[in-house]
């Protein structure tokens, strides 16, 4: 009994209970992390496809996919749902394939039961196909064919290669020239269309001034011919490879080379093929568009979108919230005044964001946005152009959500500088203002950086308010561009939060929206991690310059 | 600050009619040029007397040493001279200090440009977190000086002025924090002198530092002399006796004996004084 009396005396148990603690913080952080990076990646890693021959009562089906899912269920529903399951079966494994092909079958997930599995077999020369539209297509290749005329039949895979590189890379050039000249044509005319319409708003009389737009216009037009001509040369281009295809089942269907993004054999790769694979499929989910409603494609734009919008928000919030504090903390007068002020600041941080984008749409939005619009985009109304949620908004929504982060740890950093080192500066006869910018604040910089990683690392997984200021499932185009001003804060954007809110919960296509969930949610954490890591690295920089003097 | 105005209010040391007969400056005192002139100064914190109807001159390029137990207001007499007190919000002053016949307490008095004429050294080495060469420049640069030519000159003789220059000349442009704490304390004192300064104001210059950089600073201060009005702040009586040429000593918020130093510590006037410096109470 004294044995354990002194070992609770001695502190023991705290010790303890304190590294359970840490460790079950430590467990939760990395199941968390575990449980979304498996699924996510597993989606970019080329799984086996296997073909399947099911047999029940009455029919006899082949089908060809991949496993993505199993799971027990039992025989009684089975037996609900029609299929005649032995009275010996307590349960029966079912596995979830996705079969692909929805433009012929209509559905691209089945669940097949084991029991119906009469023959599984991993055939090499099954080939996946991943297309712009209709998800993906499992099935063989027959032959090639150009200009509607069979070519080939037997080293086809090779040659199917060749082709599908030369579509790539003409599918590029169309790219390049819809999204970047065409693109660029279509915004100077918008932009031509405005100014015009401005002049007009003005009550301008000069014919002079309509005579010189109509003038850029007519020369934007015709650049618009030429590159019309390329496109459609292009297009024309493009469109002269088809593979003929066969099914598992048996249907023989044509496929134009030109909506297939990328064709493999999984059942052919080897561990190395593998892993390229899946780096590549993982690069490509970085930096592509996303397609299909986003079920298919990569996240770009929500990358750039959160990043962008992060980075607007410190622009914003961290000189309004060191000022701020200087003011507080330096100039004021402390008393009841002061004190009222920091309790509401501190409770600011308390409001649930919701309430902030409420706000951001109501007053930043309808009520600034729509007076900035009256007055300096009168020529675009009735379509709004500030007076529409919008990056800009979104940063400064966000901004005043995390003002209070930034005023008090400013506040901190400002507190912990020694008075011996202001009443220096001072005595050398610097004002407060030249003491404050020369000395004090390059010294509370660590703390004003530990504020900005505190908002930083709030702000990049907002989502409720951001879904009112602006955030929209697909942005026709990015917040910062080749065409002019470059920098366009009205535009509205994609956001990784809302991306996974969107995919997960919106989406047309649950099974094959899932593992991009995972995969999305793994982005935003990473993001999340970079931009801190990265305003860390500033402060332990910024407190090594400004170590000693620790009193 | 705010225990100087509780010590206030102990109890008063008795003091003994020959005390009481005696002005604290004797009138017959002459200590050649005055550079500085308290008259009648009052300070309060608050409601707290902190300075009591101080009357005292200070000699050009002379040393004066405030000696006095903790609390009696020595530092917050000198904080006076540049105005420091100003920072302090409860603090209020009457009476004068005039700098050259200038009332410096007087409202309108461009304070920046005082400090400028009267530089000051804490207690506690307090380098800017820049380089060497910065901190000497730093008061120059606030003055708007950025010529090249023109800081390198005078931070050169700057630092030679407070005996730094052979320690330093190699590494002007590394951190501050790197020198010790005597190197540290010459430091701030170079800086001082960077802006040319009339008076220099010690507040107890040595108390943080080792007994051999204290011997420097000491024979700095020594040749400081000759070319600014030195007022220091020090607990250290020995220290006062070597560097000093005249002592105040003060009690209490008053100045209760001023004189030469050598009369001071040897032959003290008031049984006060004498106390003090046999260290029988402080």
């Amino acid at each position: 009994m004294s044995k354990v009396n002194s070992w609770i005396k001695s502190g023991a148990p705290w010790v303890w209970l304190n590294a359970a603690a840490v460790s079950c913080c430590i467990l939760l952080v990395l199941g968390l992390m575990l449980m979304i990076a498996v699924p996510g990646f597993g989606h970019f890693w080329p799984s086996k496809i296997h073909e399947i021959v099911t047999q029940d009562d009455q029919s006899r089906t082949v089908l060809a996919g991949q496993i993505q899912d199993r799971e027990e269920v039992s025989a009684q529903r089975l037996r609900e749902s029609g299929l005649s399951v032995p009275e010996s079966y307590d349960s029966v494994r079912r596995y979830l394939i996705k079969v692909g092909n929805r433009d012929l079958s209509g559905q691209d997930f089945v669940w097949v039961p084991e029991l119906i599995i009469a023959q599984r077999s991993q055939p090499l020369a099954l080939v996946v196909l991943e297309r712009e539209e209709w998800g993906n297509f499992y099935g063989y290749l027959l032959g090639l064919k150009e200009d509607n005329s069979l070519i080939t039949m037997a080293t086809a895979w090779e040659d199917f290669e060749q082709r599908l590189e030369r579509t790539s890379s003409l599918r590029d050039q169309i790219s390049d020239l819809e999204k970047g000249r065409i693109g660029s044509i279509n915004y100077r005319l918008e932009r031509l269309r405005l100014r015009e319409r401005r002049l007009e708003l003005k009550g301008e009389q000069d014919p002079r001034a309509f005579a010189e737009i109509e003038e850029e216009r007519v020369a934007l037009g015709e650049e618009y011919e030429l590159l019309e001509q390329d496109l459609l040369a292009l297009n024309e281009e493009i469109r002269r490879d088809a593979a003929l295809m066969r099914t598992a089942s048996g249907e023989e269907v044509e496929i134009p080379l030109y909506t297939i993004l990328d064709a493999f054999k999984p059942n052919t790769m080897g561990l190395w093929g593998s892993v390229g694979h899946f780096f590549k499929k993982s690069w490509q989910f970085i930096v592509e568009d996303p397609r299909e409603a986003n079920t298919e494609g990569g996240i770009f734009p929500a990358i750039y979108g959160t990043v962008m919008m992060v980075l607007l928000m410190s622009v914003f919030v961290t000189p309004f919230g060191v000022v701020a504090a200087v003011y507080l903390k330096e100039y004021a007068r402390q008393g009841l005044l002061t004190r009222i002020i920091r309790v509401a600041v501190n409770n600011l941080a308390g409001v649930p964001s919701i309430v902030y984008g409420v706000f951001g749409l109501g007053f930043f939005i309808y009520t600034l946005g729509g007076s900035l619009d009256r007055l300096f985009f009168p020529e675009a109304l009735p379509s709004p152009t500030f007076g529409t949620g919008g990056l800009f908004w979104a940063s400064l929504t966000l901004a005043l959500l995390t003002l209070p982060v930034v005023i008090v740890s400013t506040e901190e950093g400002l507190a912990r500088i020694p008075r011996t080192i202001r009443e220096g500066s001072l005595a050398l006869g610097a004002t407060r203002w030249e003491t404050l910018w020369r000395t004090v604040l390059p010294m509370a910089s660590p703390g004003i950086m530990t504020g900005m990683i505190l908002a930083v690392a709030r702000a990049a997984g907002e989502v409720a308010p951001l879904m009112l200021v602006g955030v929209v499932k697909l942005a026709p185009s990015l917040p910062l561009d080749g065409n002019y001003p470059f920098l366009h804060p009205e535009r509205k954007f994609m956001h990784l939060g809302f991306h996974i809110y969107d995919v997960g919960f919106q989406s047309p296509n649950v099974e094959a929206a899932r593992p991009l969930v995972y995969a999305t949610a793994l982005l935003l954490v990473c993001v999340t991690v970079l931009l801190n890591l990265t305003a860390i690295r500033v402060r332990n920089r910024l407190r090594e310059k400004y170590r000693g003097l620790e009193t | 600050m705010n225990n100087e105005s509780t010590l206030l209010l102990d109890e008063n040391v008795p003091s003994e009619d020959r005390d009481a007969m005696q002005p604290a400056v004797p009138e017959d005192l002459n200590i050649g040029k005055v550079a500085v002139r308290v008259d009648k100064l009052n300070l309060w914190y608050d409601t707290a007397q902190a300075l009591v109807d101080i009357d005292l001159d200070i000699a050009e390029k002379k040393v004066t040493a405030f000696i006095g137990p903790s609390g009696c207001g020595k530092s917050t007499l000198l904080r006076c001279f540049n105005r420091l007190n100003d920072l302090i919000d409860i603090c209020r002053i009457e009476g004068s200090i005039h700098l050259q016949g200038r009332d410096i307490c007087a409202p309108g008095v461009d304070v920046a440009a005082l400090r400028r004429e009267v530089g000051m050294v804490f207690q506690k080495p307090n380098p800017f977190p820049k380089s060497i060469y910065e901190n000497v420049a730093y008061g120059l640069r606030i003055q708007g000086i950025n010529k090249r030519r023109q800081l390198d000159d005078t931070v050169e003789w700057a630092l030679k002025g407070a005996a730094l220059w052979d320690e330093v000349k190699n590494r002007l442009h590394e951190s501050a924090f790197g020198l010790s704490g005597g190197q540290q304390q010459r430091l701030v004192i170079a800086r001082a002198i960077a802006v040319q300064p009339e008076v220099i104001l010690l507040d107890e210059p040595c108390s943080a530092l080792d007994p051999i950089s204290t011997l420097k600073v000491e024979e700095l201060i020594n040749e400081l002399k000759q070319d600014y009005t030195i007022i220091m702040v020090t607990h250290n009586m020995q220290q006062a006796a070597r560097v000093s040429d005249h002592t105040a000593f003060m009690y209490l918020g008053e100045l209760i004996e001023f004189g030469e130093t050598d009369q001071v510590f040897t032959n003290p006037r008031l049984k006060k004084t004498e106390d003090y410096i046999t260290g029988r109470y402080g």
